[in-house]
Formats: structure tokens, C-alpha cells, sequence
């Protein structure tokens, strides 16, 4: 059989971006026509929206659930893929994917590499690339006796797909029992008012500033210079600061003009939240830190040092 | 009640790397290695979970060569109760499936009323190995979770499912159940130098893992990634540096 399935992910009624990048990368792969699996209550509004260009079939799956339910998606991408037979299956590295991606593989056996930012066909073979050891070292990965591969990419890695496609459209109903079921979606949260998202000079702190005490400096340097404290991941999960002003994936993605990231190693998490920026410029001990990589301007100083000299400055 | 914590040894690279002669891994040389960081978030909340409840079990399991008795160890100091260990010799790098399938069988003979495992390892961030693992045993899993009410009584827990761009996703799932940790979800103990001591007592179990099945996926080659043109550097006198930033914000925020 062959072809690309790609599985359409959304959260609130809203097809999410990862899922038009994951057409890109499908259209590049080229391995026979492309069919997006859109499941949902009702799947109708999303199939529509997940119709753009590079997609042969959209499937709109009708499920019995509200929100997302692993079990459920477990259930109708695993008929999918035995009626279709793909040859390679198409996720996000996502969150609500790694509820179910890594279980299907398990189930029927597939071929299985997450975090995926490269794929292509050496001959005949599947051959991907993924990244180890925080990222200094990268890896080609094959998958010797598998036909089948179910591959999870990487956000923000593929252009997306824009625009109006031609696809047919075809329904599916699958009925599953699942054993979790959504009940709410809550913010996370925290200074409500703060919207880091809307500013145009974001100055930024990551776990560089070493303690708790630090932060209040560095709040000071971003009013005195006109800008919004953002903050990585570290300090939050410190319960140094709210959920509200971190940068990243799981935080918020912004694209200020100005980024100026003080003790940011640059975890791939975050770099997907920040590097669409205006100009971004890093300061950072460490001339290996990953925020170098997608920086426009970059010293390898000591921040506090730079810190006091700006404070002079303004 | 017991609770299963899945935990792995990860390895970290310094500034220099060399591959092994087949360049299908890094030399072991140039790693060094720690407990995962999502793992010490797992043990915690099982800790946590236990002392609330009062009593019960925590066993700490993993899949690796006997260096990963270390990280094991660190979580007994933590205060987990026994470990058990699969000798992981033979499971192949960058295959999280197989990893899992060696876990199960450990896993599905503990009986466990909760297994925990991190999202994912920091040395090749699969977020695959925990839902991998609820597959084999045939359990409901939650991945990527940030907070745990669970109702031993009711054999059931509400989790927060920890979203991108800061939505949280509230879920009810019945257990028992694979619930993967995400960082943040508490803030991991200390092990003090007595209970380090302690845990040498503690016993770690050795078993072979049975049939493992063909990998998911097996390293072809590893490479130094190419880097991009890089950023324009200020020099490394604090004072001009802080001079060419505010010309550069100046300019751009024009």
C-alpha cells in the first residue's frame, strides 16, 4: 500500500500548527498520496482547516470523546493504519501525541524514533535524524525489519503547509472505551495581567542567575531598560517565578523584536518558543550554549558583570 | 499500596566528544553520568504519594548496565524502599520501545498500583518509554503530568496534563495507570548522608530480560551536528558589551 499517514493534532476546536508542518515534512518524504487522520467529536470544522495543499485524503474520525483521550486515539489511528497501511505515520512531539505515538508502536510493532528533526529514503531505506546528549551529538537512525515506521517530529522544524488543498474528504467512526476522560482546561497560571507575548523587548533569565535572590536585579535591569522579564523553564519549575511569563513550549511563544537572553543554555524546548524573534541576543559563560546557535549577537561573559555594566547605562 | 518508579542513568557529554570505531555511538569516555532529572522528580512524587497514604511501597526499577545502580541508589537515599535492576547490556541505544519491553516484564510482576516514570531521559529525550511501557501492560497512561490527586480507595486520580503554550489539561484516569512526571511537579528532596549511607543496605534485585524482539530503530552513525553561521560576537568586556546592547536595542526598537 505505502503513503504517509499524518495524525492531525488540536486542542479547543483550534487545528494546531504542528499539524500543517507535519504535511510539509510528509510532501518532502514523498512516499505516495498523504492522508491526515482529524479525530474529534466533531471532526468536521478541523477537517475542513486540515485541508491544505500536499494532503491527498482527509479522514474525519468521529469519536466518543471530549477533548483528547489516548485511548481513543490509540484506537482510531490503529484502524487507520490497518485499513491504509501506511508506510510511515506522522506525529508531533507533543505532548498529547506522547499519550499515544509510543504505545501503537508497542502494539503492532512498529519502527519508532521521536523527536525526529530530518527524514528521508537512502534507496530504499527510511533513514531520520534525531539529536542525543543535548544536542551536540546527532544521530541517523534506520529501521532494519520494520515496513512500517511511526515517526514523531519535532515542532517548528517544517515550514507549514498554507493554504486551501483539493483533498477528498472521507468520514470514519470508531468506537473505543477509554479509561481517562478530560474534565477541564485550566491556565497555568499566575500574574494574569502579564502578557509576555504582546511585548516588543523581552529581556529574559534562565537558571545562569544560580538563586532566587538574583531575580529581583535582573526585574529592575528589564523596567530601567524598558522591557518584559521572560524567563526559561528552570525558574519556574523552582517555583521561582509564574508559569505566565516562561518562554518556550510549554510556556509561551513569542517573537518580539528585541530578545535578550541573560544565563540561557537554550534547551530545544525553548529555542522552538523564541527563535522566530526580531534580533535575539544571548549572554552566556558558556561558549558551547545552545542559545548561540540562534542568536544574531552573542557574549560569552559573566552576566552579572554585563548586568552592572548596563545598570550604569541606564 | 506500592508504587513502581521506572529511572534511568543518563549520560552527559562535556565539551569534547569522540565516536566509537564503528561511529555508531559516543566513546564511553567522554560521558559522564547522573540520575535523569525528570526521574527524580518521579521518585519524589511517589514518595510523596506514599507518605500520604500512610504506608506502602516504593520500587525503584531500571533497565541498564550495573553503573545505573547509582541513579538507583540516589533514589533509595531519597527514600525508596528496594530496586530492581535488568541487566540492559544488551538494549540498544536510541530504541525506547525495546527499553520498555524490558521494563514489563519487571513491571507487570511487581503489581504495582501506580508506575511513574520521568517524560523523558535528557540524553535522548525519546518521551516514549513510559507510554511504551503502559502498552505492554495493558494499563490507561497519562503522559507529561504536573500534578497528582490520587484516590487509592477508588482506584482512580485527577492529573494535570501540562500542555504547550501553558494550558493545562485536566484529566480524571482510572488506575492502575502509567503516568509519566514532567519537572516542577514538586521539588525532589535531598538525600541526607545518613540515608546515602542507608541506602547501600537497600537491596537491588538483578534479573535478566527476557525476549526483547527486534529494536524500533537502530543508530546508523552519529555526528557532530553542523552549526549554523553563528551569532555576531560583542567581545567579552562586560562594559563594551553592555554598550553595543543598548545600541542594538536602541537601533532595532526604533
Amino acid at each position: 500500500m505505502g503513503g504517509t499517514l499524518v495524525v492531525a493534532e488540536h486542542v479547543r476546536g483550534q487545528l494546531r500548527d504542528v499539524t500543517k508542518e507535519l504535511v510539509t515534512a510528509a510532501a518532502e518524504l514523498g512516499d505516495g498520496p498523504v492522508t491526515i487522520a482529524v479525530i474529534a467529536r466533531d471532526p468536521g470544522p478541523l477537517a475542513a482547516a486540515a485541508n491544505v495543499p500536499g494532503v491527498d485524503e482527509v479522514v474525519a474520525v468521529a469519536v466518543d470523546a471530549d477533548g483528547f483521550s489516548a485511548d481513543t486515539a490509540l484506537a482510531a489511528i490503529e484502524q487507520l493504519v490497518s485499513e491504509r497501511e501506511p508506510s510511515v505515520v506522522l506525529t508531533g512531539f507533543t505532548v498529547d501525541a506522547m499519550g499515544f505515538a509510543p504505545a501503537l508502536a508497542a502494539r503492532i510493532d512498529l519502527g519508532f524514533a521521536s523527536d525526529v528533526v530530518a527524514v528521508r529514503r537512502d534507496g530504499g531505506a527510511l533513514v531520520v535524524e534525531r539529536d542525543f546528549y543535548g544536542a551536540k551529538v546527532r544521530a541517523e537512525l534506520e529501521f532494519p525489519g520494520h515496513d512500517r515506521v511511526l515517526l514523531m517530529l519535532r515542532p517548528t522544524v517544517w515550514a507549514p503547509a498554507e493554504g486551501t488543498g483539493s483533498a477528498t474528504v472521507s468520514q470514519l467512526s470508531v468506537a473505543s472505551e477509554s479509561r481517562s476522560r478530560h474534565l477541564e482546561y485550566v491556565e497555568a497560571g499566575g500574574e494574569g495581567d502579564v502578557d509576555i507575548t504582546k511585548a516588543d523587548f523581552l529581556l529574559s533569565i534562565g537558571r545562569g542567575v544560580g538563586e532566587k535572590d538574583s531575580i529581583t536585579r535582573f526585574e529592575e535591569l528589564a523596567t530601567a531598560m524598558g522591557a518584559t522579564l521572560g524567563v526559561s523553564r528552570p525558574l519556574v519549575d523552582a517555583g521561582w517565578m509564574p508559569a505566565a511569563r516562561q518562554v518556550g513550549q510549554s510556556g509561551k511563544t513569542v517573537k518580539p523584536k528585541v530578545y535578550l537572553a541573560f544565563g540561557i543554555s537554550g534547551a530545544v524546548q525553548h529555542l522552538a518558543g523564541m527563535k522566530t524573534s526580531g534580533t535575539i541576543i544571548a549572554v552566556n559563560t558558556d561558549p558551547e550554549a545552545a542559545i548561540f546557535g540562534v542568536a544574531h549577537y552573542g557574549a560569552v561573559c559573566d552576566i552579572f558583570d554585563v548586568a552592572e555594566e548596563l545598570e550604569k547605562l541606564y | 499500596m506500592k508504587i513502581v518508579v521506572c529511572v534511568k542513568q543518563v549520560a552527559m557529554l562535556g565539551d569534547e566528544v569522540e565516536f566509537t570505531p564503528d561511529g555508531r555511538g559516543v566513546d564511553p569516555d567522554y560521558l559522564e553520568h547522573a540520575l535523569n532529572e525528570w526521574d527524580s522528580y518521579a521518585t519524589e512524587e511517589a514518595l510523596r504519594i506514599r507518605e500520604a497514604a500512610g504506608g506502602g511501597e516504593v520500587v525503584v526499577v531500571s533497565a541498564g548496565d550495573e553503573d545505573a545502580e547509582d541513579a538507583m541508589r540516589r533514589c533509595l537515599a531519597m527514600g525508596a524502599d528496594r530496586g530492581v535492576r535488568i541487566a540492559g547490556d544488551g538494549i540498544p541505544a536510541g530504541d525506547p520501545i525495546t527499553t520498555a519491553r524490558a521494563l514489563a516484564e519487571v513491571v507487570r510482576g511487581e503489581g504495582a498500583d501506580l508506575v511513574l516514570c520521568g517524560v523523558q531521559s535528557s540524553d535522548a529525550v525519546q518521551g516514549a518509554t513510559g507510554t511504551a511501557l503502559a502498552e505492554l501492560l495493558g494499563l490507561p497512561r497519562v503522559a507529561v503530568v504536573k500534578k497528582i490527586e490520587y484516590d487509592h480507595a477508588a482506584r482512580k486520580a485527577v492529573v494535570h496534563r501540562e500542555l504547550e503554550g501553558g494550558l493545562v489539561d485536566v484529566n480524571e484516569v482510572e488506575t492502575p495507570a502509567v503516568i509519566t512526571i514532567q519537572t516542577g511537579i514538586n521539588e525532589p528532596r535531598y538525600a541526607t548522608l545518613r540515608a546515602i549511607k542507608q541506602a547501600e543496605q537497600k537491596e537491588i534485585e538483578v534479573v535478566e530480560p527476557g525476549q526483547l524482539g527486534p529494536p524500533a530503530a537502530s543508530v546508523r552513525r552519529m555526528f557532530v551536528p553542523p552549526r549554523g553561521e553563528g551569532a555576531e560576537l560583542l567581545g567579552d568586556d562586560a562594559a563594551g558589551v553592555a554598550q553595543r546592547i543598548k545600541q542594538i536595542v536602541e537601533e532595532r526598537l526604533r
